[in-house]
C-alpha cells in the first residue's frame, strides 16, 4: 500500500469524507474514487454503477464497489441526476486502480445544487485529514 | 517437534475428470437384465449428460490426489477467526453412520421414527439448557437461515401484536449475513457504530431505538472477539419499546455454560452447530442452524414440531401462530446426531471447559504475539483476537502476505480483511482443540514471518512457496472466473 506521501491527489478535483472524487467539467460533475480509497481496497473485481436517469441526492449510496478484500458502498458527492456512467467498468474494473481519475470514472452527474461542490475537501484539506487519521 | 511443519513433499499433478476420461472405460457392471425391455417415451429420452469414462481406479486417484492438496483441521491447525474450525471427534461420524439413523426416511410415520424423533426432542432441549433459552426448532439449514427464522419470528411476533415495524438494529461489527437476512425479511437495517472499546454502548441505542424499530441483531462475544458488555441494558432499551433482542450465536463457543443468554435480555438466538458442536465445516458437510427462544415467542416456531404425548414422540402441526415449515423436512438431521453425539460425550462440565479453554489459548495467542503485530483493542478478548498488519505496512507488507506465508509454515491463514472495523484485520481464532505445543509453533511462525518483513519483504510478496498453488491471482479469479468442470 501506498505511503501518504506517494498518493496522488491532483488539484483540480474536489475530495467528498469517503473518498470519492467529483470534477467540474462544463456544467457536469464527472466523479469517481480517488488514489487513497482504490490503494486501500486493493484490486477492485467489481464496480455496480446506476442507470442513466437515476437521480440522487447528495451523499446518498449510488454504486457498490468490490475488491478482493472488501465490499463497499459509495455515495454520491454532489446531489443531480446520472447522465453518464462508465460503461468500461463492467469490462475492467481494474480501470479504478490503474487511473482512477480518468479512465476509472463512474458517473457523471448534471447537478441540481452546483454549489454542492463548494462543501467538499481541496486536495491540501483531504491530505491534512489523511494524515490526521493515520 | 522444533523443526518447523511446513515442508515440502511429492504432490502429485491431477487433471480433469474430462481430461482423464477414455471411451470405453466403466468402474461398474451392472446384473443381467431379467426384466422385459421398456422403452421410455421418445419425449422424456434425450443423449444424456456429458460425462467422461473412467474406472474405478481412475476415480479413487482423482479424489485422493485431490484430497492430498487439500488442508483441513485433521491435518493441521485452522484458526479462522469467527468460523470456530474445531476438531470433529470421529465418534460423531461414527453415530450418525448408525444404519437406524443414516437410513432413516423423512417420511416415515411418527410410530416408526420413534428413536429419531426422542434425539431430535431432546437435541432441542439439551440446545435450550446450553443457551439459557426455553424452546428450539431445528429446521434451519446453517447459520444464515437461522437469522432469516429469527427475523421471520420477529415480524410474526409484531404482527401477532397487530403493528408492523420497518427497521433492526446492527452494529458495524456483525457478519454480513446479519443485515442481508433482515433486508430479505422486508427490514431495513440500522448501522451502529460500535465504540473506542470495540462493544456497543447503551447511549448509541437509545439513540436509534425506536416505535418503528422491530429489535436489535447483535453478535455476542462480537467478531471481535469481545464480550458485549451492556448487552443487559441495551436489552431494557430495546425491550421497553417492545422491540426483541436477537444474538447471533455463531461465537457461541466462548460462552457454552458460562452466559445464560435468556438472562441478559437475549429473545432468539441460532446456533452453528458446526461451530460450536464440531460438526464438520467447510466442504466437510452441510450446517446447521437451530434457533432457540424465550417461551413468548415459543408459538410461532417453524412446524411441524416434536412433542411427547403419552410417553410417544409425534408431530404436531397445530401451532396456527407459526411461521410454518422453514425446511422441506425436519432440517439437516445427520448433522444433529452429530452434535447430539458431541453434547452426549461432553457433559455439561467438559462443554464449560471447551469454552473455558478457546477463551484462554485466544488470550494466550493474543497476549504473546501483541509486541509483534499490532493489537486492535487491547483488552481481555474471548474466543478470538484481532490483529491488524499496522507495524508492517512501513515494509510494505500486508496482511495478505502474512496470511499467504503462514500456509509456507505449515498453518491455515486466520480470516483476514474481517471484521471491517479494524483495517488489515488478522483474526485469530485458535479454539480448544489447540494443545500449547501447537499455540507456540504457531506463535513462534508468526514471530518468524515478521521478522522476515523487515528483512526480506519480497519473500512475504511472493509467499507461498512451498504450496501445490503458488500465489493466486485472485483478482483475475474474481474478474475473468474459470468454472469448467
Amino acid at each position: 500500500m501506498k505511503e501518504i506521501s506517494e498518493l496522488n491527489l491532483p488539484d483540480d478535483i474536489r475530495y467528498a469524507e469517503d473518498h470519492e472524487w467529483a470534477r467540474l467539467e462544463g456544467d457536469r460533475i464527472r466523479v469517481g474514487l480517488d488514489d487513497y480509497a482504490q490503494d486501500q481496497l486493493g484490486d477492485i473485481v467489481f464496480v455496480e454503477l446506476p442507470q442513466i436517469g437515476d437521480t440522487f441526492e447528495k451523499g446518498k449510496e449510488f454504486a457498490t464497489v468490490e475488491s478482493v478484500k472488501a465490499v463497499v458502498e459509495c455515495y454520491l458527492p454532489v446531489g443531480g441526476e446520472i447522465i453518464a456512467v462508465n460503461t468500461a467498468l463492467e469490462e475492467s474494473p481494474e480501470l479504478v486502480n490503474k487511473s482512477p481519475y480518468n479512465d476509472g470514472w463512474f458517473v457523471d452527474v448534471n447537478p441540481s445544487d452546483p454549489s454542492e461542490m463548494d462543501d467538499l475537501m481541496t486536495n491540501a484539506e483531504c491530505l491534512e485529514k489523511l494524515k490526521g487519521a493515520d | 517437534m522444533k523443526e518447523s511443519l511446513g515442508t515440502t513433499g511429492l504432490i502429485l499433478n491431477e487433471p480433469l475428470l474430462w481430461e482423464k476420461g477414455k471411451k470405453g472405460r466403466c468402474g461398474f457392471s451392472i446384473p443381467r437384465r431379467d426384466v422385459e425391455s421398456c422403452p421410455l417415451d421418445e419425449d422424456l429420452t434425450c443423449e444424456g449428460p456429458d460425462f467422461p469414462d473412467l474406472s474405478e481406479v481412475d476415480v479413487v486417484r482423482h479424489y485422493t490426489r485431490l484430497s492430498q492438496w487439500n488442508f483441513g483441521v485433521d491435518s493441521g491447525m485452522y484458526p479462522l477467526g469467527s468460523c470456530t474450525m474445531k476438531y470433529s471427534p470421529k465418534t460423531n461420524e461414527k453415530q450418525a453412520g448408525l444404519s437406524g439413523f443414516s437410513g432413516a426416511h423423512p417420511l416415515l410415520p411418527a410410530n416408526l421414527s420413534q428413536g429419531a424423533l426422542k434425539i431430535m426432542f431432546e437435541f432441542e432441549q439439551y440446545l435450550a439448557e446450553i443457551t439459557g433459552m426455553d424452546a428450539t426448532t431445528l429446521q434451519p439449514a446453517a447459520g444464515a437461515h437461522g437469522e432469516l427464522t429469527g427475523m421471520l419470528l420477529i415480524y410474526a411476533f409484531h404482527k401477532s401484536k397487530g403493528v408492523r415495524r420497518s427497521k433492526i438494529i446492527i452494529p458495524d461489527t456483525a457478519h454480513g449475513t446479519n443485515p442481508a437476512s433482515v433486508t430479505l425479511c422486508g427490514y431495513r437495517p440500522v448501522s451502529v457504530r460500535s465504540n473506542e472499546q470495540g462493544i456497543l454502548s447503551a447511549e448509541a441505542i437509545a439513540d436509534v431505538m425506536d416505535d418503528d424499530t422491530a429489535g436489535i441483531m447483535v453478535t455476542n462475544p462480537n467478531t471481535l472477539g469481545l464480550f458485549e458488555e451492556n448487552i443487559q441494558k441495551i436489552a431494557e432499551i430495546v425491550h421497553s419499546k417492545d422491540g426483541l433482542v436477537y444474538c447471533d450465536g455463531a461465537n457461541m463457543n466462548a460462552v457454552m455454560g458460562i452466559v445464560q443468554m435468556g438472562k441478559i435480555g437475549v429473545d432468539i438466538i441460532h446456533l452453528n452447530l458446526h461451530k460450536t458442536f464440531s460438526t464438520p465445516h467447510g466442504g466437510g458437510g452441510p450446517g446447521s442452524g437451530p434457533v432457540c427462544v424465550k417461551r413468548h415467542l415459543e408459538s410461532f416456531l417453524p412446524v411441524p414440531r416434536v412433542i411427547q404425548e403419552n410417553g410417544r414422540f409425534i408431530l404436531a402441526e397445530n401451532y396456527p401462530e407459526s411461521i410454518d415449515k422453514v425446511s422441506a423436512f425436519h432440517g439437516n438431521f445427520g448433522v444433529m446426531i452429530k452434535a447430539y453425539s458431541y453434547i452426549r460425550s461432553m457433559g455439561p462440565k467438559n462443554l464449560k471447559k471447551a469454552s473455558q479453554l478457546a477463551v484462554l489459548n485466544a488470550n494466550y495467542i493474543k497476549e504473546r504475539l501483541k509486541r509483534t503485530l499490532h493489537l486492535a483493542f487491547d483488552r481481555p478478548c474471548m474466543h478470538e483476537c484481532v490483529f491488524s498488519d499496522k507495524y508492517q505496512v512501513a515494509h510494505k507488507v500486508m496482511t495478505l502476505d502474512m496470511a499467504k506465508r503462514l500456509m509456507d509454515y505449515g498453518f491455515h491463514p486466520p480470516t483476514i480483511y474481517f471484521p471491517l472495523v479494524v483495517n488489515g484485520a488478522i483474526m485469530i481464532e485458535p479454539t480448544e482443540t489447540e494443545s500449547k505445543e501447537d499455540l507456540d509453533q504457531y506463535i513462534e511462525a508468526f514471530k518468524a514471518i515478521v521478522n522476515e518483513a523487515r528483512e526480506n519483504p519480497d519473500l512475504l510478496h511472493e509467499a507461498p512457496k512451498s504450496c501445490k498453488v503458488k500465489r493466486l491471482d485472485e483478482a483475475a479469479a474474481a474478474r475473468k472466473p474459470c468454472l469448467a468442470g
